[in-house]
């Protein structure tokens, strides 16, 4: 297992190195406005525009921009480690912007996933096991709506509905748990299920025709012939096997999650990493694109390990040399 | 280590004394590997460890044993589908070990192969008339005016229907598919047939019938058969020769009548003693050879004589120390073992005219 | 084993096991399926009955049935399954749960699917136990391991802790054997346990499962299409073609003197290890649909002996001396005769 998990990790460095890479390349190859001038102030002189281009670290050529980057990041720079430099636009540093955010981004994730997970394994296994029947129906359409609805869509109905119409849920807009935790909770309850909806509609499919397929197996067959009752052979032999793979899949899908849902922070005006990178996009902000990729990137990655290893103790079968 | 080749009987149907099919010194090691970044090899399957055979022409191999003794990896040498770890093969005195692709080709015309599966075997998605008709098309040895009809002449030949010609596998039974694979085999009248379990998942009463056919078209088309199972009954009945593998290696060869009547390897003795038989008082006068445990991984095979930590013969130190060679026996009858069976050490009984 | 009053092989005191006219049709889309067609057997206590038929006979259906397994909602069951003064085909299942497993134990063909593969080998033998009698955990894992010393498993303990997929395929076997006897059922239903193994470990399933009848007193059913391994290990036998049973008898009566076609047929179309048979015999065509059942015999397509009336008139089982059983219409003297002439040449 050791040598398995260095292997990983190494992989883990070297895929985040290459989305960096990748990402610089982009942004030097697409047409830009040069930063210089966008940061340069309303009427740039050329002067201006070169002092301008220099201090952003600009005029060197693109290569050498790329490695000190790389330079500061593994190293660090003036503010800390590690180093992700200040933002082209607000001239301040990214690393104390970037983990606020990231804590934003993380409370919404953390709370969809609980939400998703519940709704979609629960109503997966009710489908499952209530097959053809009403409740199976119902739970499919549910299931294609939730897969076929745009996240901005339902995002704005569900204020229209709750806020606008009903009243019953305050607007669009973050606040801390530390200030007001009831406050706090109404503000993400929206954005929770909004972001739920898709990824349960998903997993409550998945589930279903995975349970449905255990249940065909041949160890079910003999769980029965052992005269268990059937709910030891639902839950202690069918649902063992057949969430196995949905582990999998969520360490992914949360994995992604954590660099930033960003529809949904944008529909509900939430100062997460999404919302962070999107402006950056919008700006040639480079530093802070980099910034939220390497940490989205790093999401991804060690989620993805964590599962696998995860995996190893759920399935006997599987072994890593 | 070879034995020479004129100690063997002529197995009945062979007019001449060139083999059609000759192995010398065949070995299969699979590496296993592992490794963090690079993969260093640290042990190997030793799938097919040393194999030397004669196959004469218009006669029927039976290559005879369990699940890791290595003989569809033989068959897939023999077919070149794997390259061989060491050894060398001739067809019809020719040697076709380092052949590449292109060589193969028209080789590859004289050697065909039937599959275990009917059921995988054959390409769903095309018809079987299709299917049949793809050794034609690779090989263009006929006119693409003249494709169809020989196509269901094969059908014929092998008791197919000529005029589903354009149906899906789907739509036949088990043993019909194993016809289609047959007629496949068949199209581009080759000389060497390596069939691969070839009933070993049909009915019963299936069984029979393939069996009937292959031994039909052999006689029509003067074809020579290695004819693959775990089924001792089944390999018997088809085989002029039978030979034993046990982890990698021929342990035991002879005609038919005699293995069966005269086993001189343990093992031979152990899977003859273990075969069901259809006849409850014959039955309880078989003598009973019992095994201890399970059939052993090639990836480790014992030392000295491989079959020795099971071997209820066995005796020491020889048997662990000394690999015993194949030595001849009654006529056409080679056994590697260090203390063979005495005569009728399992059946004993005079067999029925 | 002691020849009772029934005449029967090895079978002693009253049935443990009476089927009459079990059915099981299924409907789906293409018709009727008709899996079990009509069959009625009694199974003694002390016997090893054999269930020989080839795919499509109906063999596996019929003692899925007995067990409560079929559970499709397109299954209609009819007949009756009388085991222990009950019909278990009109028990509920809740009441049918505490016999599976319990009187009556079913070991399946492929162990390696047949077991979970997430759960030790150890777990889910406790969990059988702990299923229907209350018992410490450590008791019942010091059965288990028990029991799989007792089925010839060497370092139980160690092996018990294991995972199935580290066992080989014969000592998988074993282990389903000692899951399935941990509770000394009355009855135990092998169906095609040795199919997939290798001859020389399907000889020490057999012999295993024959010494543990004997030392758990446990009937035994073994469902094969292996006529060698019916002829050394059964007592009695079932031959079933299309969904019935076509012949039933003590296995010398089948094998010295079998009475149905359909068993003529399969004894001339095997090859055989101790004879030198020159040419098998198969049985022309091949076995039917189960949806379109041809009428009358259901045999009559592919019997050399075809009769008029074999194509309308269902042929009844009949038995001339309570013990020996077969579903056609030929005359005794006709069966015994062809059986002499024609089969006992070549077998």
């Amino acid at each position: 297992m050791g040598r398995y998990l260095i292997r990983r990790l190494l992989w883990v460095l070297l895929l985040v190195v290459l989305i960096t890479l990748f990402t610089f390349i982009i942004f030097f190859v697409m047409p830009p406005t040069d930063p210089s001038i966008l940061f340069a102030g309303r009427a740039p002189n050329p002067r201006l525009i070169a002092q301008v281009k220099e201090s952003l670290g600009l005029d060197q050529p693109a290569p050498i921009q790329y490695l000190l980057f790389l330079k500061r990041l593994f190293v660090g720079d003036e503010y800390g480690w590690p180093g992700f430099g200040f933002s082209f636009l607000t001239r301040s540093p990214i690393k104390p912007v970037l983990l606020e955010r990231a804590v934003v981004t993380f409370q919404l994730a953390l709370g969809a996933a609980v939400l998703w997970l519940v709704l979609g394994v629960g109503i997966g296994i009710i489908s499952a096991l209530n097959r053809g029947k009403i409740a199976d129906r119902a739970a499919m359409g549910f299931a294609l709506l939730g897969v076929s609805a745009p996240v901005f869509w339902l995002g704005l109905m569900a204020l229209w509905i709750f806020w606008q119409q009903l009243e019953i849920l305050p607007g669009t807009g973050y606040v801390a748990i530390s200030d007001d935790p009831s406050q706090w909770f109404m503000h993400f309850i929206l954005p929770w299920f909004v972001l739920a909806l898709l990824f349960a509609a998903f997993y409550a499919r998945m589930v279903r025709s995975n349970l449905l397929e255990t249940l065909n197996e041949d160890y079910i067959r003999t769980a029965r012939a052992k005269g268990l009752s059937e709910r030891k052979v639902i839950f202690r032999h069918a649902l063992r096997s057949s969430l196995t793979p949905v582990v999998s899949l969520f360490g992914v899908d949360f994995g992604t999650l954590l660099g930033g849902a960003i529809i949904t922070e944008t529909v509900f005006n939430l100062p997460g990493l999404g919302t962070y990178v999107v402006r950056a996009v919008g700006n040639g902000d480079l530093p802070v694109i980099l910034a939220v990729v390497v940490f989205a990137g790093l999401g991804v990655t060690i989620m993805s390990l964590v599962i696998d290893v995860l995996y190893a103790f759920l399935d006997p079968r599987v072994k890593y040399a | 280590m070879t034995v020479s080749v004129r100690e063997r009987e002529r197995p009945a149907g062979s007019p001449g004394s060139t083999p059609l099919l000759r192995l010398e010194g065949v070995k299969k090691h699979f590496p296993i590997t592992r490794g963090v970044i690079f993969q260093k090899k640290i042990g190997q399957v030793h799938a097919v460890d040393g194999i030397d055979l004669e196959v004469y022409p218009g006669e029927t191999l039976g290559l005879v044993g369990e699940t890791g003794c290595g003989k569809s990896t033989l068959a897939r040498l023999i077919m070149k589908v794997y390259d061989a770890t060491e050894g060398r093969l001739f067809f019809e005195g020719e040697e076709y070990t380092a052949y590449g692709r292109r060589k193969m080709r028209p080789l590859r015309r004289e050697m065909q192969m039937i599959f275990q599966d009917p059921y995988a075997s054959l390409n769903p998605r095309k018809t079987i008339g299709s299917i049949i008709a793809d050794p034609f098309r690779i090989h263009h040895t006929v006119p693409k005016g003249d494709v169809k009809k020989n196509v269901q002449e094969l059908m014929e030949l092998v008791g197919l229907n000529p005029e589903h010609y354009n149906r899906y596998p789907h739509e036949f039974s088990g043993g019909q598919r194993q016809r289609v694979g047959v007629a496949r085999a068949l199209a581009l009248r080759p000389k060497l047939i390596v069939c691969d379990e070839p009933v070993s998942a049909l009915d019963v009463s299936i069984q029979a019938q393939i069996i009937n056919l292959l031994e039909k078209l052999q006689r029509e088309f003067g074809l020579t058969y290695i004819f693959i199972a775990h089924d001792l009954s089944v390999v018997k009945h088809v085989s002029n020769r039978v030979a034993v593998m046990y982890l990698g290696k021929i342990v035991e060869m002879a005609t038919g009548p005699t293995l069966y009547r005269n086993p001189k390897h343990p093992y031979t003795g152990a899977l003859l003693s273990a075969v069901p038989i259809a006849d409850p008082d014959l039955a309880s006068h078989k003598k009973r050879i019992v095994l201890e445990g399970d059939v052993p991984s090639p990836i480790d095979p014992p030392s000295g004589c491989r079959f020795h930590p099971r071997c209820p013969n066995a005796q020491f130190p020889r048997c662990r120390e000394e690999e015993p060679v194949l030595r001849p026996h009654h006529p056409g009858q080679v056994a590697a073992c260090h203390f063979p069976l005495e005569d009728r050490a399992v059946l004993d009984l005079e067999p029925t005219a | 084993m002691s020849s009772s009053t029934h005449g029967r092989s090895g079978a002693v005191g009253e049935p443990l096991l009476r089927v009459r006219d079990l059915k099981v049709h299924f409907d789906t889309p293409d018709g009727v399926v008709k899996a079990v067609n009509g069959v009625s057997f009694d199974i003694y206590q002390g016997e090893t009955l054999g269930v020989v038929g080839e795919s499509g006979s109906g063999k596996s259906v019929t003692f899925l049935t007995v067990m409560g397994l079929i559970r499709s909602k397109d299954a209609r069951l009819e007949g009756e399954v009388i085991f222990d003064g009950q019909d278990l085909l009109t028990l509920p299942d809740e009441e049918l749960r505490h016999l599976r497993g319990k009187r009556i134990g079913m070991v399946f063909q492929d162990a390696m699917t047949s077991l979970h593969p997430f759960y030790t080998v150890g777990q889910q033998i406790v969990e059988g136990i702990r299923a229907h009698e209350k018992m410490p955990k450590k008791e019942a894992w010091d059965r288990a391991v028990d029991m799989l010393q007792t089925v010839g498993i060497p370092k139980p303990a160690e092996r018990a802790r294991q995972y199935p997929h580290e066992f080989s395929g014969g000592m998988r076997q074993r282990a389903m054997i000692a899951m399935a006897l941990a509770l000394n059922p009355d009855l135990l239903i092998a169906d095609e346990p040795t199919t997939a193994l290798d001859v020389t470990v399907q000889s020490q399933i057999l012999e295993l499962i024959d010494r543990l009848k004997q030392e758990f007193r446990t009937a035994v059913v073994l469902i094969t299409h292996d006529l060698g391994v019916v002829a050394e290990y059964c007592d009695h036998i079932n031959v079933m073609y299309a969904a019935k049973i076509a012949e039933s008898g003590n296995t010398r009566d089948i094998y010295y003197g079998a009475h149905h076609p359909y068993t003529w047929g399969l004894l001339q179309s095997i090859p055989r290890l101790e004879s030198e048979v020159q040419d098998l015999k198969p049985i022309k065509g091949q076995p039917p649909s189960l949806i379109f059942v041809p009428p009358g015999c259901s045999f009559h397509p592919r019997c050399p002996y075809v009769m008029d009336i074999c194509r309308t008139k269902e042929p009844e089982l009949q038995s001339p001396d309570g013990v020996h059983a077969s579903a056609c219409h030929l005359a005794l003297s006709e069966k015994e005769r062809i059986f002499r002439e024609e089969v006992l040449q070549r077998a």
